[in-house]
């Protein structure tokens, strides 16, 4: 079902929790730069404890993000698939050495493709937990209503609240329309050609995507009417005022990555090679 | 260009991305090349950038990928979502010309709004993606230039098809601009 899998956001009383949603953003942004930019499997390896560390103290159930998981691990796989069948000597090209471990000819197996594709790995995986962890412990109005105080443009916070806002109606739209052409009598899931394929497609986006125009128009009347954009500012009743934690996270995540980085870089190249 | 920023504006965004992010999970496995498909998210953002313009299409396309990844996947892929942006800049910059809700979205609109969409998913997914990927995730150049080509086969597909025949029949929809006539 398309909505079973969805996060979202669920209250609980952690230190995660009370944080301000911008903190988290910011953390979560400059965590993921930081392993996007390091390939020193050192940093990964020490990142990935963290985030389980972190996963675990927001006391985020496997309930809540479990199937998702589930689909994580499912692509991570076949995307080191993919790497190693598209190119199976990659690992030599960065790491400059060759150590044959199986097979011959173009697919023969080696060290340093393992340990490429390790690294992929762990990047894939540092991150994740993070993005888990701020979805379900940010509420999605105390978010927007900390980026305004971020000195971000309330229109840019107002259109993130009603995106989050409006998600799961969207979804149970999507729902009603594809439970009602299906009782039609057409089939959503089958194999058929690409053209088929497209057309039962349209068949949900069509009224789905009329609907919401109208959506767009209601909700923008009722707006108007309540004197949107009248003030170059704005009150917000979720507002929250940046505490010592808060304080604290960035300082720490600023400090992390600014280490980590310079680690990364100290020998010039982003890799970790053990095999020189 | 008089694109003016207002209520619909934002709350254009907020529903569009909204759409976007539901119908993440709406996409038809197109060929064995893992994260490329038939993705039904792509005829939502082409549709809204080519009715709200270039602000609109960016924003949906950014916040929408990024959230939508974040919600369903648990994980962003940061080099494909800035493409995104780039695919909706370019559609949108030319929402004035389409004149979709003048109704006068027809034969030569079709033609121009088609050659942009080509132009545009090229310019994302063929060049800037794979870039991208190489770039923050150092990954080989064949594999990427390779999802690249499918992602952009399969968004042209989505864009031209659906894209073409959502905005016809909005555009029908939508009075005609002019359509009065004065009675003798």
């Amino acid at each position: 079902m398309a909505g079973s899998r969805l996060l979202t956001y669920k209250e609980k009383n952690t230190w995660i929790h009370r944080l301000s949603g911008v903190t988290k953003m910011l953390f979560f942004l400059l965590w993921s730069i930081t392993g996007m930019l390091t390939y020193d499997t050192r940093i990964l390896i020490v990142m990935l404890i963290l985030s389980f560390v972190i996963f675990a103290l927001s006391r985020t159930e496997w309930a809540q993000v479990g199937t998702v998981f589930k689909f994580i691990l499912l692509f991570l796989c076949l995307n080191l698939l993919a790497v190693y069948a598209f190119s199976p000597h990659q690992g030599t090209i960065i790491y400059g050495t060759e150590t044959v471990l199986a097979f011959s000819g173009r697919y023969s197996l080696t060290a340093e493709q393992l340990f490429y594709e390790f690294n992929i790995m762990l990047k894939y995986l540092t991150v994740t937990p993070v993005v888990l962890m701020f979805i379900v412990t940010t509420n999605p109005s105390e978010f927007a209503a900390s980026l305004n105080k971020l000195g971000i443009s309330y229109n840019v916070g107002y259109a993130i609240a009603i995106a989050l806002r409006y998600v799961p109606d969207v979804q149970a739209d999507f729902t009603k329309i594809k439970h009602a052409q299906e009782a039609r009598g057409i089939e959503m899931s089958s194999k058929t050609s690409l053209w088929n394929r497209l057309k039962k497609m349209s068949m949900i986006i069509f009224p789905l995507l009329f609907s919401s125009m109208d959506r767009i128009d209601v909700v923008s009347n009722a707006m108007e009417l309540r004197g949107f954009g009248k003030h170059k500012k704005r009150t917000w009743y979720m507002a929250r005022k940046l505490t010592r934690n808060d304080y604290l996270t960035l300082a720490f995540v600023v400090a992390f990555a600014a280490i980590a980085l310079a680690i990364t870089f100290s020998d010039g190249s982003r890799f970790y090679n053990p095999f020189v | 260009m008089k694109q003016k920023f207002g209520i619909k504006q934002v709350v254009a965004i907020g529903i569009g991305t909204a759409l976007f992010i539901v119908l993440t999970n709406a996409q038809v496995p197109f060929m064995i090349v893992p994260n490329t498909a038939l993705q039904s998210r792509v005829a939502v953002l082409t549709f809204f950038s080519a009715i709200y313009g270039p602000i609109v299409g960016a924003a949906i396309g950014l916040i929408g990928h990024a959230l939508g990844d974040a919600l369903f996947y648990g994980s962003i892929w940061w080099s494909w979502v800035f493409p995104e942006a780039i695919f909706a800049i370019a559609v949108g910059l030319f929402s004035e010309r389409y004149k979709v809700k003048a109704g006068g979205f027809g034969g030569k609109e079709i033609v121009l709004f088609n050659v942009i969409q080509v132009i545009g998913n090229a310019l994302a997914w063929i060049l800037a993606a794979p870039v991208l990927d190489i770039a923050i995730y150092a990954e080989p150049a064949n594999k990427v230039f390779g999802q690249g080509a499918f992602a952009f086969l399969g968004n042209i597909i989505v864009a031209g098809v659906l894209g073409t025949l959502l905005l016809l029949a909005y555009s029908k929809v939508g009075a005609k601009s002019g359509s009065l006539s004065k009675e003798d």
